[in-house]
């Protein structure tokens, strides 16, 4: 009987569980209205960076889209020219496509990336209505032009190489880089 | 003058506006208890439910409701039509017609005329509305049954085992009432409890009820009938847009004429609680309204707690419990009070009451020691015989850690297999 008796007191403290959790508070973000801000590290969208004088940081080595397990990448790389400079040393991404059906967002891109020029940002939001739209362009992956970057293609910075950009020595852009019109 | 008098003068027009008003306040009472069902349980879970379809998503239900309308509306080819098409219209109409007898209010003032807000009053109101409630059980087999496939059947098979059985025990708790009442007639129930709620003096009885209205409407803990895991959707497995619509109204206006029910027979009906009598009076007697409004709700909520808190029960525990102990208890109260009631009425001195209190009390405990003595000795005494072995591996029996007669004698295996080999 007693035992009983213990089990039953012990069920009807279960009753008090749930009567009390009504008045705590509740875990719901009412999300379209509220957005909490994701973890530092979340992995979201993807960005190509650029150096600090504007030029793009992607070499179009394609070891982005060698490692992703999704084959979600798929990029097209081209040669650089004195007349039309798109990143520091040979070559640039001429096509970069993410397609965002097919990543899973594991970051071995970031990972495999030699020049930092892959990195992800906090940016969740990646829902459409179409398919076609979620294949993001190199326009929609570039970071924007900050401060002190010049859109290119330009040359690079006055008496530099390669060396120096990928050495983190280039802190802004010169005036002489910028094209006859931007000046 | 009685209820049942006042409401004999009621003319026909006034009875049509009391009924529509009844079948409003049934759908009204749906609609909000869906709603507040979502919004209470999920509270339970620190959720907070519906809140986007109107204010504080009050709307919901309706919304609901109108994306039901509009959904295809199948009907399998295995089904019996006619009946698949019956079922869930007697399902939503038996469910209003309880309410017929359930009054609302006191002597009111509606249109002119006094009367009661209570459609009808039955020298056998309380007998009238478990025979609806039976009737009810109907839409529940047929559905199963007409459908034409195996979920629904089984799951009516269920639900209507499980209504019919709580409906005993529920019937009996009852009783008790009529004893102390002396009437069925559901105003005079509510008069005889001026004085003392029966949920007080019949605290057996009103236990007793509150457990079998839930597997009377097959709610959770006893939603076996509905069993996702097991039974798909139960009877309404193949039903959908407005016949599925309509056993969903039939399982909260069920909901509610329990709660109603309960609210009239053991709560003192419209009365307001103890100690606030004088608000019966207000608004003409409307106020009284108010009262049995916030018991059925409170009943409700009930409802949701239970839900909330409890999982559901195995059919085996369900059946045991209903058969085991809900009617055998009732019937030993009813036995217990019956005779009180006897003894009161025949005036027998107090000291034989006392006497007859003193040894009932006295012969529970005595029968509940025995039984756990019993049940202790059987645990000691349940040691499992030596049997047999049987020639192919068996599973382990409860308590059994090893399963010693699975290791295979090796050499009778290789004489085996060499004979076999020639």
């Amino acid at each position: 009987m007693a035992d009983e008796a213990k089990s039953f007191s012990q069920q009807l403290l279960g009753f008090w569980v749930t009567f009390a959790t009504m008045f705590k508070k509740v875990n719901t973000v009412q999300y379209p209205e509220v957005k909490e801000p994701t973890a530092e590290r979340f992995h979201g969208r993807h960005q190509l960076n650029r150096y600090e004088d504007g030029l793009e940081k992607c070499i179009g080595c394609e070891l982005c889209a060698w490692a992703c397990p999704a084959d979600a990448i798929y990029v097209e790389g081209a040669d650089n020219t004195e007349e039309e400079r798109f990143s520091p040393g040979e070559r640039f991404g001429q096509v970069y496509q993410i397609n965002y059906l097919r990543c899973v967002f594991c970051g071995l891109c970031i990972e495999a990336c030699p020049t930092r020029a892959l990195t992800m940002t906090n940016e969740y939001e990646l829902a459409d209505d179409e398919r076609s739209k979620l294949i993001f362009e190199k326009d929609d992956l570039l970071a924007p032009l900050r401060q002190g970057m010049i859109a290119p293609p330009h040359p690079m910075y006055p008496d530099s190489s390669h060396l120096n950009y990928y050495k983190g020595e280039i802190t802004g852009s010169h005036p002489s880089q910028a094209k006859e019109e931007q000046k | 003058m009685s209820t049942a008098a006042l409401l004999g003068q009621d003319p026909g027009w006034l009875i049509l506006v009391k009924g529509l008003l009844i079948f409003v306040f049934c759908v009204v009472c749906t609609l909000m208890a869906v709603w507040g069902e979502r919004r209470i349980v999920a509270r339970m879970q620190m959720r907070l439910g519906p809140n986007r379809v109107g204010k504080f998503g009050l709307l919901q239900a309706l919304a609901d409701g109108v994306k039901l309308a509009l959904k295809e509306d199948l009907i399998p080819a295995a089904a019996d039509k006619v009946v698949f098409i019956i079922a869930p219209i007697i399902s939503a109409t038996t469910c209003f017609m309880a309410f017929a007898v359930i009054p609302f209010t006191g002597t009111v003032t509606l249109f002119g005329h006094k009367t009661a807000m209570q459609l009808t009053d039955l020298p056998v109101s309380v007998l009238y509305i478990l025979a609806i409630a039976s009737i009810g059980v109907y839409g529940i087999v047929l559905a199963g049954w007409s459908s034409g496939s195996t979920y629904p059947l089984l799951g009516g098979l269920r639900s209507s085992a499980q209504v019919i059985s709580y409906e005993v025990a529920m019937g009996l708790s009852l009783v008790a009432v009529f004893i102390y009442s002396g009437s069925m007639s559901t105003s005079e129930i509510v008069a005889a409890q001026h004085k003392w709620w029966f949920s007080v003096i019949l605290f057996p009885s009103f236990v007793i009820y509150v457990i079998s209205m839930v597997g009377e409407t097959n709610r959770a803990p006893f939603d076996l009938a509905e069993a996702e895991g097991e039974l798909v959707g139960g009877f309404h497995t193949e039903y959908s847009s407005l016949k599925f619509a309509l056993f969903f109204l039939a399982e909260y206006v069920n909901i509610v004429a329990v709660s109603a029910l309960a609210t009239t027979l053991f709560m003192g009906g419209y009365h307001a609680l103890p100690g606030l009598t004088f608000t019966e009076g207000w608004l003409g007697g409307w106020f009284t309204l108010f009262w049995f409004i916030a018991k059925v709700v409170s009943f409700f909520f009930l409802f949701v707690w239970l839900r909330g808190t409890l999982p559901r029960l195995r059919y085996d525990q369900f059946m045991k419990f209903g058969w085991k102990v809900l009617i055998p208890t009732s019937l030993v109260w009813i036995l217990i009070l019956a005779t009180l009631r006897v003894m009161s009425q025949r005036a027998v001195s107090r000291i034989i009451v006392m006497g007859f209190s003193v040894g009932v009390v006295l012969l529970v405990v005595l029968i509940t020691t025995m039984y756990d003595r019993t049940t202790a000795k059987a645990k000691a005494a349940a040691v499992l015989p030596d049997l047999p072995l049987p020639s192919f591996p068996i599973p382990a029996l409860p308590g059994q850690l090893t399963v010693n007669h699975l290791t295979i004698d090796q050499t009778q295996v290789v004489t085996e297999l060499e004979n076999h080999n020639g």
